[in-house]
């Protein structure tokens, strides 16, 4: 089953003790950034901590990606053969506007793969879409490559682009993460949320995860671990939910006891996307620590 | 010979101070004998002094006496530094010098004292800054002896110190000696360290700078015990003596280790209505008590009593009916302090009190939970709350070794700080036993003592809550931070570091250049 992506940390790529302890908060993904906030200064530096950090620091289950600088900048090709070689899980894309942004940056990815040895397609890819361009080319980058695992929207360029700014009800939004989620879907990959950079407002971000939540992305990207507990609560299940869930799982398995092809729950057909989203809530449940590996639901 | 937490103590420091080596955390029902102090009979006229030239005339100190101080008013006391420089300026020389404990502020003063041969011999809980730089570097020829909070009312009590002269300031005191600390400019709450002082010294100093009409009353220091009442321009600075409006930290590591503490107190066996805990303070401890809060709210649990140290987080919890009573022997910040003048629920206690091994029976002996932190903690769970990870003296015991006979201890610390480790193979020095240390808590996860079987049951599925051996955890810091260089010592004994039963647990040596 497809692996839960329901924070995505970023974490400086020029900061050691943030990179040190960026796997104690149980994020599902955790972004090291080379670019946007790393100094030109501290390119090279940050680039030797995060290949270092990726082979010796111990990250637990957190998927692990790494936002590279641009193949437009004289570092995107340096960054991309250090994280290759450094077994990176995801090369996130900064700033991508066409589908041969994804494309020529995967050429390079193969040259690496293939230079240290390392099996083609191994390295896989997201794309964070941050421009008006980019926003209109969402379903076409979304397929752009196999390597993809998801887009992701990046609002701060993109709102000073539409000649706005945030709003608390995010309909200033509204087209880029309608668009951003429907190109990944239609290409089966995640779509994740822009940061929320005013971490002391915690009411703003619940709100705003609300509405993500309820859009359908798969998650939001984080600057602080404060966030993660409040994203992880609102996309926990409620214990109906999880309780309809182990019926539909159970149902199914009855019936392939039973050799049964057509399975029915209370009257209702249980066809395939209603296990798809009950094997969700079970993951869902368990990531939130409200059922046991076994699926039991933690007496209160 | 080696003691048995391993600790080799060199025999001529037991015979010739006549030191047990630490044997075990376990204090029985031996009998003792309390010491009784001298009196000098008045009827109370001219107890008021102008000047501290007088009253140290008055109070007949002489060469190789025993002064001592306490530590409430933290790092905003003024009246440690003008007492010393006066006895100084006088040219007394060979004196011990035995407060409840040395904060940043009287560092100086110290070093001048020990130099000019003032001061010959201390005794405390703790030295930090240029003092432990000092005393780590063999600036005191005698070792220092550092005792837990506990300990010194234990050591008062018997004998062990021998106060001759106590010099107390406080904020507010009447003509004739009675005193408190929760009127005045410089209120500090509790008295707590300085109430035993004011009970065994032979002679007993208040200094202050407000006089209030007889009776001044509530009176924790009374004037039965007084001998002078000096009357100074200011005894502290308001502003330093505690932090001020109290912050919960937002640093993620430090509430996520919270956030486990509390896990680790909700899912153990004390967690029910009427159990007591001490939390400390810090940024963490601070941090638990919210969680705590919640927890308590939601299961619909209170608590009999909170001990120790108070912040204001705690006294919520007192106005909020979530806590019943606080036994308080010092606080911590302006809040708690403030408290103690509204709050009848909330008892001044001495340290004797507090966490004295040989009473009749002390306020740790009844306590369930306690929060408590680490510079290092070892394979063995032994604790160092003292030498930093260079092996100079930068801590003090407080009530550590005290508090962690409560029924469950936990030590809240990070697995690594900077570049240094906090677990590692073997603490530096120990200064609370691994035997009383139950549940170390990390931002990784916990480590449960292998002794405790019924924890390690309970705590084993705690959904976000890891449990690793200290040993995978001490690993797990290693591959972090890596092996350091053995730290090198020179075989001088700078300080000796009592259990609270006063027998040696280590020693601290000079570290060599």
């Amino acid at each position: 089953m497809e692996r839960l992506r329901r924070t995505m940390m970023f974490v400086p790529g020029n900061n050691p003790a943030m990179i040190k302890d960026a796997g104690i908060y149980g994020a599902d993904s955790i972004m090291f950034d080379l670019e946007d906030s790393v100094s030109l200064t501290e390119k090279d530096t940050a680039r030797m901590l995060v290949f270092e950090a990726l082979q010796n620091v111990d990250y637990g289950n957190s998927e692990l990606v790494v936002r590279i600088n641009g193949l437009d900048t004289d570092m995107g090709k340096a960054d991309i053969y250090a994280m290759v070689k450094a077994g990176v899980e995801v090369i996130r894309l900064p700033k991508t506007e066409t589908p041969e942004d994804v494309v020529e940056t995967e050429k390079v990815i193969e040259e690496a793969e293939k230079y240290f040895g390392i099996e083609v397609g191994r390295t896989h890819m997201m794309a964070a879409i941050e421009s008006a361009g980019g926003v209109l080319n969402a379903p076409a980058i979304a397929k752009a490559s196999d390597r993809l695992i998801g887009i992701a929207l990046g609002a701060e360029d993109y709102v000073t682009m539409m000649k706005t700014r945030r709003y608390p009800d995010g309909a200033e939004l509204s087209f880029a993460r309608n668009m951003i989620l429907h190109g990944a879907r239609a290409a089966g990959i995640a779509a994740f949320d822009t940061v929320y950079s005013d971490v002391d407002n915690t009411e703003g971000f619940n709100h705003e995860v609300e509405i993500i939540h309820e859009l359908g992305f798969d998650g939001k990207s984080v600057i602080n671990p404060r966030q993660i507990p409040l994203v992880n609560a609102i996309y926990a299940p409620t214990e109906k939910e999880i309780r309809n869930a182990k019926d539909v799982l159970n149902a199914i398995e009855e019936a392939h006891k039973k050799g049964s092809g057509v399975i029915s729950l209370r009257g209702k057909m249980v066809d395939k996307p209603v296990v798809a989203r009950a094997q969700r809530t079970m993951a869902l449940a368990k990531a939130s620590h409200l059922v046991d590996e076994e699926g039991n639901i933690y007496a209160e | 010979m080696l003691n048995k937490v391993n600790r080799e103590i060199p025999d001529d420091i037991l015979k010739d101070k006549n030191y047990k080596p630490f044997e075990t955390t376990e204090i029985g029902n031996p009998e003792t004998t309390y010491v009784a102090h001298n009196v000098k009979v008045t009827q109370g006229d001219d107890k008021l002094v102008d000047s501290i030239p007088d009253v140290i005339a008055k109070t007949g100190l002489k060469n190789g006496m025993t002064i001592s101080f306490h530590h409430h008013f933290r790092e905003g006391d003024f009246v440690f530094n003008m007492v010393m420089q006066e006895i100084i300026n006088e040219g007394f020389q060979d004196l011990t010098l035995a407060p409840s404990s040395l904060t940043n502020v009287m560092n100086d003063m110290v070093i001048k004292a020990i130099k000019a041969g003032t001061i010959s011999h201390i005794t405390s809980s703790g030295m930090r800054g240029s003092l432990g730089d000092f005393i780590s570097h063999g600036g005191l020829k005698d070792p220092v002896v550092l005792r837990s909070h506990g300990n010194r009312a234990r050591s008062i009590e018997n004998g062990d110190i021998k106060i001759d002269v106590a010099f107390l300031g406080v904020p507010n005191a009447d003509a004739v000696g009675n005193a408190n600390a929760i009127h005045g400019d410089a209120v500090f709450g509790s008295m707590g360290y300085s109430l035993m002082d004011a009970k065994y010294a032979d002679k007993v100093v208040l200094l202050t700078d407000t006089i209030m009409p007889y009776p001044n009353t509530p009176a924790s220091i009374k004037q039965t015990q007084v001998d002078y009442v000096v009357k100074v321009p200011k005894v502290g600075d308001p502003d330093k003596i505690g932090s001020g409006a109290t912050r919960f930290t937002k640093d993620p590591k430090e509430l996520k280790i919270a956030e486990m503490v509390n896990q680790v107190i909700t899912h153990s066996p004390y967690f029910k209505d009427g159990f007591s805990f001490q939390t400390g303070s810090g940024g963490a401890a601070l941090a638990v008590s919210r969680y705590l809060r919640k927890s308590m709210i939601q299961k619909n649990i209170k608590a009999s009593f909170a001990l120790g140290g108070i912040t204001k987080p705690t006294v919520d919890l007192l106005e909020e009916g979530l806590v019943d009573k606080i036994l308080d022997v010092q606080d911590f910040d302006k809040g708690a302090a403030a408290s103690m003048a509204n709050n009848e629920n909330q008892q001044e206690i001495d340290s004797s009190w507090y966490a004295d091994p040989y009473n009749k029976g002390a306020a740790v002996n009844q306590l369930d939970v306690c929060i408590l932190s680490a510079l290092e903690i070892d394979t063995k769970f032994n604790v160092n709350v003292m030498t930093g990870s260079d092996g100079v003296l930068r801590g003090a015991i407080g009530g550590h070794q005290d508090a962690a006979n409560a029924k469950l201890t936990i030590i809240s610390a990070p697995l690594v700080r900077g570049r240094i480790a906090t677990v590692v193979p073997d603490v530096t020095t120990v200064v609370t036993p691994g035997d009383s240390i139950d549940v170390l808590v990390t931002e990784v996860g916990i480590a449960i003592n292998p002794k405790r079987k019924d924890l390690i049951a309970a705590l084993k599925n705690v959904p976000g809550v890891p449990v690793y051996t200290i040993e995978e955890l001490q690993k797990r810091a290693e591959a972090i931070v890596g092996k350091p260089e053995k730290l090198q010592f020179t075989d001088r004994p700078v300080a000796l570091i009592e259990y609270r039963d006063g027998s040696l647990i280590d020693t601290v040596y000079q570290v060599k250049d």
